[in-house]
């Protein structure tokens, strides 16, 4: 009888946070300046995710952890040098435009195609991870048209804990309003979680493990499906950065109490 | 011609959330400027005519409902189930819902059940030309597009706090009820219920006028070689309680919290803003020991007064990125600020 589970997390390539980005005009519509040269990591809602699907796949021997990950081919290279070194997984890797004008639907189709054709995948033991938004379009609607394609339909967004029982349910915390959490259980797999931040720290690096899941990651490379993405039906009137810069006024030589008093008028003004 | 469906949730007591009042006005606006396209109201939950009587008024051709017990749990199988049947009776070419946690959950699923399209955090709605057009950010609040699109139905949802909330009279509300046919799996789910901080220690909170963000400086070592471990909590908890403000932290701070290098203890990733955090809405924002790199504050895209406490001259803040920017001690600063707030 087979045990463990089969989780599929879903993520893909983002630019470096501390990256300075800036909107540009192109042929097949808005995209970033220097796109290519930005370095890429993975979307860090889903590296939660990832770390989740990881830590549950080692607390219940059996279990496999695929990867699906859509984005140019060279992104996805320099994306698991990092990733691949944390914890084991196999990728699966489509080759298409990855970024935050794109539509949500033919991402979603995309990778739900992905996931059906992965050979052996169980339903009855099926958990499908991902960030629960994206720090490119941050539209949080990816993973529920996968889940919709993929007929799940106990879905959940913004967790934070996810908890399997011994007797088959599921308890999940997701965020809601005002700091808190929405507690539900769920009667069994398959389930389509959303994940915010968890409670995980990062991995480590393990060279290890790198040298594991190298052997799977660059065939899955090789092979990568290409997929035409795009954001059909959709037009951008205008993409622009923020006009307002401050005229930030630095106070140096005032007294914490003064300082005190002046913030505490500005508070109640 | 469109057909405007704004969607909702029904509280328990029978009244609609301040942001679907706003949510309301948005789906309003939008439909004068369709040419006086019809909109019709869809609510879900128990007690819809109540809620509907609240917002008889408005001007909405149709008040259509989905109720039941079954409809009163945030629950991603049901919400779906009534939103797509909404959707079909209203005959719906847009869809407008509040972007709360409830229904951020489920429209995704619910445009792709009905071949649509969703749009998703618009932060405001206009007609230009008679086409309607979203505003919405990209890249965690790093840059901002207008944009609209050919496919119909068009779902959309609004940010919180981005549009006034509809004030009209009440009145009797004639509620056309649609029934939704659950399958047994749409009942796998069960929401037990809410997991929140104790009142005294509820630190986050929507509706303040102030956010107060802490930074990783708090847990440092001082000017007198000490790490302020007991000081350091005391200070800000007094300062949230005396001025009732929302409690921000910075990645870097939550990240040591939940390491166990708990010097404040009371910071969960809830309260992280930035980019992979929260971008919340408050009029004012003071951050403290936190030097302000991009990551944290594409969080304050929607803080419109910001002011610092920090000893480095050169943090990232004074870089256009805040109001005022006073280099000190914040403990000594907030000791002080402490006695001013608590005397009000």
């Amino acid at each position: 009888m087979s045990t463990g589970y089969h989780i599929v997390v879903c993520g893909s390539v983002v630019p470096d946070p501390l990256q300075t980005l800036e909107p540009i005009a192109s042929p097949a519509g808005p995209a970033l300046k220097n796109e290519l040269m930005l370095p890429a990591i993975l979307d860090p809602w889903a590296s939660h995710s990832l770390y989740e699907a990881a830590h549950l796949a080692k607390q219940n021997p059996g279990s496999k952890v695929w990867l699906v990950s859509l984005g140019p081919k060279a992104k996805l290279q320099q994306m698991m040098m990092n990733i691949a070194q944390k914890v084991p997984f196999e990728l699966v890797a489509l080759d298409g435009l990855a970024g935050g004008f794109t539509e949500a639907f033919e991402v979603a189709f995309a990778l739900s195609d992905a996931i059906q054709a992965i050979p052996g995948l169980d339903r009855s033991r099926l958990l499908v991870f991902g960030g629960w938004e994206s720090a490119s379009r941050g539209a949080g609607a990816t993973l529920q048209i996968i889940g919709e394609r993929l007929g799940i339909s106990d879905q959940f967004q913004g967790v934070d804990q996810l908890t399997l029982n011994p007797d088959g349910t599921l308890q999940v915390l997701e965020r809601i309003e005002g700091g808190k959490h929405q507690v539900s259980t769920c009667a069994g797999l398959p389930i389509l979680i959303g994940w915010a931040t968890g409670n995980l720290r990062e991995p480590p690096n393990n060279p290890q493990i790198g040298m594991a899941n190298m052997r799977t990651v660059m065939p899955a490379l090789q092979r990568a499906k290409p997929v035409k993405i795009g954001a059909e039906g959709v037009t951008y009137a205008s993409v622009t950065l923020p006009k307002q810069r401050r005229e930030t006024k630095v106070v140096k030589s005032m007294s914490p109490d003064d300082i005190a008093k002046e913030i505490a008028t500005w508070i109640n003004q | 011609m469109e057909t405007v469906l704004f969607l909702t949730s029904v509280e328990p007591d029978g009244t609609l959330a301040k942001p679907a009042l706003e949510t309301l006005n948005a789906a309003l606006s939008l439909a004068a400027g369709l040419d006086n396209a019809p909109l019709i109201v869809g609510l879900v939950g128990d007690a819809a005519q109540s809620a509907a009587n609240t917002i008889a008024t408005c001007g909405a051709a149709t008040f259509l409902a989905v109720t039941g017990g079954d409809f009163t749990s945030s629950r991603y199988a049901t919400d779906a189930a009534a939103a797509e049947a909404l959707a079909k009776a209203a005959h719906a070419t847009v869809i407008i819902a509040p972007a709360t946690s409830r229904w951020s959950r489920v429209m995704a699923g619910v445009a792709c059940r009905l071949g649509g399209r969703i749009d998703t955090h618009a932060t405001a709605i206009t007609v230009t030309s008679g086409v309607p057009l979203i505003t919405r950010w990209y890249y965690r609040q790093r840059m901002v597009a207008t944009q609209h699109r050919a496919q119909r139905p068009w779902v959309i949802t609004l940010d919180p706090g981005c549009a006034e909330p509809w004030n009209g009279s009440a009145g009797i509300a004639q509620l056309e009820s649609v029934t939704v046919n659950l399958p047994a799996t749409a009942k796998r789910t069960t929401v037990v219920g809410l997991q929140s901080p104790a009142a005294d220690a509820q630190t986050i909170r929507p509706d303040a006028k102030l956010l107060f963000v802490a930074g990783a400086g708090w847990t440092k070592k001082q000017a007198d070689g000490q790490i302020h471990a007991e000081e350091a909590p005391k200070l800000i908890l007094d300062f949230l309680k005396s001025s009732q403000a929302s409690l921000g932290g910075t990645k870097s701070v939550v990240d040591l919290s939940g390491e166990g290098e708990a010097v404040l203890p009371f910071m969960t990733h809830l309260n992280q803003v930035g980019q992979t955090g929260a971008t919340p809405r408050h009029a004012k924002g003071l951050a403290t020991c936190c030097h302000g790199e991009e990551p944290h504050v594409v969080g304050w895209r929607f803080v419109n007064e910001r002011r610092v406490i920090n000893t480095d001259p050169n943090c990232s803040w004074t870089r256009g990125k805040a109001d005022v920017v006073y280099v000190a001690d914040a403990f000594a600063v907030m000791r002080k600020l402490n006695e001013r707030v608590a005397k009000k």
